[in-house]
């Protein structure tokens, strides 16, 4: 045979490579969300379906509209937008109207990530600058909770959640006195816990079945579908691993100085964002630090903001400001723990 | 992604590393076997690392197979031998694997000839001195046959305040489809054995490590069964992981040492020698022969007689391609393995001393690495957990992206970096990184040798 002819096609080693993509990881962080959104669903109904509908439909028009405009090829197949969509849903209360999700939806993307240059540019998780940006926005409709399994929640959206644009949502207190006439009130079990010192059962905690946002209730599920991403290693366990320890043990030591007023550490652990904050929210690759020293600081830093938040802080949960603190610590601290590199020299003279 | 368990583990391995698929199927259990002469050798003269060789033959002459043709310019060189009994054609600028276009003897094999090769003298090593040993390493023209193409005599003369108590041989033969050295060690064992004693007496070692990977037990049996009785020389498998053939690895894993940033392994003690070469300098050295042909491992899913095959340096690769058969249609060769090697800009390229594998891949393999399309960085960390040197590459990428060179090199090391690979095999982005770092590297030599001669 004769080799004249032959194309001969140049390409630079590594040659070879065997690595899920940006794309497949993505894809894979939305499939393990999954899960902790059909969960809510079926808690709360279609009004959650409706939130989840607009929160990713709003971050992926975002997303496209903003890169067609400043000419650059679309960006939404890469999936990033897609959590974000996700998990802002899962952050915010089950009959949150749908126009101030789509706000804060705007806000979490166009703010938190597109401002910055896109995904991998952002300082902090999109998702919880949107949740941020709602909170200081929208206050009421924020800390306004309503009970699970409702009923007709699969026939009757929560009044709230079809508010119109720029209203003001109706009180929902009429809805929560036919949906639960023994009285519901109105409380997560974390500012139960911190305002009338009410504790709630660590197995509803585990399970879910308390009031909160979306997709913060139950705990046991969030680990599985975070064990799912650790299992095809696609999301830093340290991370989670570090911020729950560092939760549990500075919580140890209030509660072993006033058992009274402090909650215990399963408590903590359990109850509100702490779980979907450890596991989907601070361990958000691009926000975090990359040095191995760096996200155990990292991670540490969430755990203890947090409780120190939640004990002292004028709200009942911390997690969120906690992690977009650390997220903008983390270039810092990456920084400051550079890995020590193969040969280096060293002052005892080991090298 | 995240080794948590690592503390777990047996030490005698280097931490990080990356676990590609080995793909030495198609050509570990092939005996070498010898190819056929090709009518042209291209001989560039400069085919190691330091100065050019000088031609010693003049177009027309007729030269012996073995006999010398280009003499070794000051000590950071070698001499070059004729591969074939013929006669010199031309001595021109002929395309190399690296790119530029060198001087090149051609040397026209006489078909008919018997291809004898010309013996010198027959030297016995444990009567000779050092410096006598280190003349005559040159002399053989011998050069790091797993792919630096090192000259092996400057390896043997360390500078003086270094003492040498451990001669390290590197079988380990990390990148994925080769088997040169595994078959060397499997069918030489004699030769790497002998070659080793010649090693330790020229350093004046007193012991000698022979490093492989697990995946080569066979070739550990094999060289068991030679191993001198005195107990000086041992082999050892250490596990199968890439690159553990990289010699910083190598001195970790079987002696717990790092070599320092910036030096020899001498500075800790070490010599560290490619198993071919020494094999190669074991059978080469009693006879005073010279470098002349080597084993070449011809595999990957674009050749349809994947094998490990004795080539004389300087056989064009289109000769090898035709005697070999392609598979497919256009292919991408590749000249070593697919973490490091160099892909081939021309099919008269020549195979030479530091070339071990000729890998042809195929056009589909190469659209699937294409899917991977490049994302900007996510700070997934992959690549810090993968760098063997324990460097940040994606740190060193941002900045390279930026041509902030000089940061790289003074906060980031880069200079440390030995382009392994890791990095952009791992990547789920499809960043470039090690390329970025070549860029980044040669453009600061540059950079550093226009400033040297401003000065001078």
């Amino acid at each position: 045979m004769s080799t004249a002819g032959h194309k001969v096609v140049l390409h630079t080693s590594p040659h070879l490579r065997e690595t899920p993509s940006v794309k497949v990881i993505m894809r894979n962080v939305v499939w393990a969300l999954l899960p902790i959104v059909a969960f809510s669903v079926y808690q709360f109904g279609i009004s959650v379906l409706a939130l989840t509908f607009v929160c990713v439909g709003t971050c992926i028009g975002v997303e496209h509209v903003a890169c067609r405009l400043s000419g650059k090829q679309s960006t939404v197949n890469d999936w990033s937008v897609t959590i974000t969509g996700l998990l802002l849903a899962l952050t915010l209360p089950p009959g949150f109207p749908l126009w101030m999700a789509a706000v804060a939806a705007i806000a979490g993307v166009g703010i938190g990530k597109l401002f910055f240059g896109g995904l991998g540019y952002n300082i902090m998780n999109p998702a919880l600058i949107g949740r941020a940006f709602a909170q200081a926005a929208f206050t009421a409709p924020m800390t306004t909770w309503v009970p699970i399994m409702a009923e007709d929640r699969f026939t009757q959206f929560i009044p709230s959640t079809l508010t119109l644009p720029f209203l003001r949502p109706e009180s929902i207190q009429p809805w929560l006195a036919s949906v639960a006439p023994d009285g519901f009130s109105g409380a997560t079990p974390l500012a139960l816990m911190k305002f009338e010192q009410v504790p709630t059962e660590s197995l509803s905690l585990l399970l879910g079945s308390t009031a909160g946002s979306a997709g913060e209730t139950s705990a046991l599920l969030i680990m599985l579908c975070g064990a799912y991403l650790v299992y095809r290693r696609m999301m830093d366990v340290r991370i989670t691993i570090s911020i729950l320890v560092v939760a549990a043990l500075t919580t140890t030591v209030f509660y072993l100085i006033n058992p009274d007023t402090y909650p215990g550490p399963l408590f903590m652990l359990c109850s509100g964002g702490m779980m979907l904050g450890a596991v989907f929210m601070a361990t958000d690759m691009v926000a975090s630090p990359v040095t191995p020293l760096g996200v155990w600081i990292y991670g540490g830093l969430i755990g203890f903001i947090t409780i120190i938040i939640r004990l002292f802080g004028g709200l009942s949960e911390g997690i969120m400001y906690a992690i977009l603190l650390a997220n903008a610590c983390s270039p810092l601290i990456s920084s400051v723990t550079q890995p020590r590199r193969y040969g280096a020299p060293s002052k005892k003279g080991t090298g | 992604m995240f080794d948590l368990l690592s503390f777990l583990r047996p030490s005698g391995t280097f931490s990080h590393g990356i676990h590609p698929a080995e793909n030495k199927h198609y050509t570990a259990h092939m005996p070498i076997r010898r190819l056929p002469f090709a009518p042209e050798l291209v001989l560039p003269l400069s085919q190691h690392f330091g100065a050019p060789s000088e031609a010693i033959v003049h177009p027309g002459q007729e030269v012996v197979r073995g006999e010398p043709i280009a003499k070794a310019n000051g000590f950071m060189s070698v001499p070059l031998h004729a591969p074939a009994t013929g006669r010199i054609k031309r001595i021109e600028l002929m395309p190399t694997a690296k790119g530029p276009r060198t001087p090149s003897i051609i040397l026209e094999v006489y078909p008919g000839d018997s291809q004898e090769v010309r013996y010198d003298f027959p030297r016995d090593y444990t009567t000779m001195e050092p410096a006598d040993i280190v003349k005559a390493v040159q002399d053989t023209g011998l050069v790091g046959l797993g792919g630096a193409a090192f000259p092996t005599h400057v390896k043997l003369s360390p500078p003086k305040e270094h003492k040498v108590h451990t001669v390290l041989l590197n079988g380990c033969e990390c990148e994925p489809f080769l088997t040169t050295d595994h078959r060397v060690m499997l069918e030489y064992p004699e030769d790497l054995i002998r070659g080793t004693k010649i090693l330790m007496k020229a350093l004046g070692a007193e012991r000698a490590i022979i490093g492989t990977e697990e995946n080569k037990m066979d070739a550990v049996a094999a060289i068991q069964a030679v191993l001198p009785a005195d107990g000086s020389i041992e082999v050892r498998a250490v596990p199968t992981k890439y690159p553990q053939g990289a010699e910083k690895m190598l001195a970790k894993a079987l002696m717990g040492v790092e070599i320092p940033s910036g030096s020899f392994p001498s500075s800790v003690g070490l010599g560290v020698f490619n198993v071919a070469s020494t094999a190669e300098l074991g059978a080469l050295f009693p006879h005073s022969q010279g470098v002349i042909e080597r084993v070449v491992t011809v595999t990957g899913p674009g050749i349809e007689k994947p094998g490990n095959y004795l080539v004389p340096i300087g056989t064009p690769i289109g000769f090898i391609l035709d005697q070999l058969g392609f598979a497919g249609s256009a292919n991408t060769l590749i000249m070593g393995g697919p973490m490091m090697g160099g892909s081939v800009s021309s099919l008269e390229v020549p195979m030479t001393k530091g070339s071990g594998g000729l890998l042809v891949l195929t056009e589909q393999i190469l659209e699937q690495q294409h899917e991977l399309s490049t994302h900007p960085c996510i700070s997934c960390a992959q690549c810090l957990d993968a760098c063997p040197m324990h460097l940040n590459p994606s740190q060193l990428g941002k900045l390279a992206y930026k041509h902030r060179y000089e940061d790289m090199q003074s906060d980031f090391h880069l200079m440390d970096c030995f382009e392994c690979g890791c990095c952009s095999y791992v990547c789920p982005s499809g960043i470039p990184l090690v390329q970025y770092f070549r860029i980044a590297k040669s453009s600061l030599r540059e950079q550093a040798a226009r400033e040297r001669a401003a000065a001078s």
